[in-house]
């Protein structure tokens, strides 16, 4: 029975050490969460964006600002208002809003910088036409008409 | 004292990381792109003559009502009327003007680089039917290139490199003039 002996004191492999595998995971984690560009503005005004057949995915999000426009709640339903950032604002601030958000901008985005109008269905369109002036005048120039893709019939 | 056991950590973690992956794609933004002309234009006076045939004039009243040429017309007809007008294969001499021209990928071939669609837009007219209107006369332009990159190179042009796009935008520019309708007296 000496083999019984030799075959107990056959060495057992030792299970791969994943001790740092948390910590990795930890990392890649962190990267998302830094880099993924989560805007959490809180909505003061409601709006329902109208519907297209043409529209097209926004790439390069950081390259992105919003101008939302539409009904503040307890207003009458036939003003509507614009808001940039978090507040309510008025067309004069585009100018400013649009250079500050240049600023804020890598170089890279900054020549594709793209405006993105969310508005309302219901806002005349004069209100859209002072707001595209303001942006020609600001040389924001690529602008987005934010809408949700209906199915083509 | 045995060492805390570490080996769910990795899979919370994942966990967490799967959940940013998600939601951070979830706030994706749709739209239709448009390019703004710069700002010298808006002040240089409209000089630029157009022929008769060349130019489509899209007008929306403040009723929400599309006139195409002066002529009330139903939405949902305008894509088909941009094509009709843009692509003028029929050479019909009330349609814009086709010049032959080189282009690379295609070679000869004509260009309808001199048609003009005009927009104009009452201030009261809302903004949905705007955006219909602008909806349909890309819809009208990509169906066109859609058909010519089928035609030439045998796929949609979706799915057309970056060299494809150009030779097809060079036959099928997109040549549309916004005109700010102000509540102004002097023009009508």
């Amino acid at each position: 029975m000496k083999r019984g002996v030799f075959r107990r004191k056959k060495r057992e492999m030792p299970g791969l050490n994943t001790a740092a595998l948390p910590d990795l995971i930890f990392t890649v984690l962190f990267f998302f969460m830094i880099v993924t560009h989560m805007r959490d503005v809180d909505l003061q005004v409601r709006y329902d964006v109208p519907q297209g057949t043409e529209v097209k995915k926004l790439t390069h999000k950081s390259a992105v600002s919003t101008i939302y426009v539409g009904r503040v709640p307890g207003q009458p339903a036939d003003s509507f208002y614009i808001q940039l950032n978090n507040k309510l604002a008025t067309m004069s601030d585009i100018k400013a809003f649009v250079e500050s958000e240049k600023a804020q901008m890598n170089s890279e985005d900054q020549p594709r910088m793209t405006v993105s109008i969310k508005a309302d269905r219901d806002v005349p369109f004069g209100m859209i036409a002072k707001i595209k002036e303001a942006l020609q005048q600001s040389f924001a120039l690529k602008i987005n008409y934010s809408a949700t893709q209906r199915v083509k019939n | 004292m045995p060492g805390l056991n570490t080996t769910s950590t990795a899979d919370i973690s994942f966990m967490l990381l799967i959940f940013f992956l998600v939601t951070s794609s979830m706030d994706t933004d749709w739209g239709l792109p448009r390019q703004l002309p710069p700002p010298d234009d808006l002040t240089k006076e409209e000089e630029l003559v157009v022929k008769q045939r060349n130019a489509l004039c899209l007008k929306l009243d403040a009723n929400n009502q599309l006139t195409c040429n002066d002529e009330p017309m139903a939405i949902d007809d305008l894509s088909k009327r941009v094509e009709d007008f843009v692509a003028n294969t029929a050479d019909d001499p009330t349609l814009p003007e086709l010049s032959v021209r080189e282009v690379h990928l295609l070679g000869r071939c004509k260009v309808s680089d001199r048609h003009v669609i005009i927009v104009e837009v009452s201030p009261k007219a809302t903004y949905d039917a705007y955006f219909q209107m602008q909806n349909a006369v890309v819809a009208g332009y990509n169906n066109l290139r859609n058909e010519l990159a089928l035609r030439q190179f045998k796929h949609p042009y979706s799915s057309c490199n970056a060299e494809q796009r150009d030779a097809i935008s060079l036959v099928y520019p997109q040549r549309i003039s916004e005109q700010a309708l102000e509540e102004k007296g002097g023009e009508s």
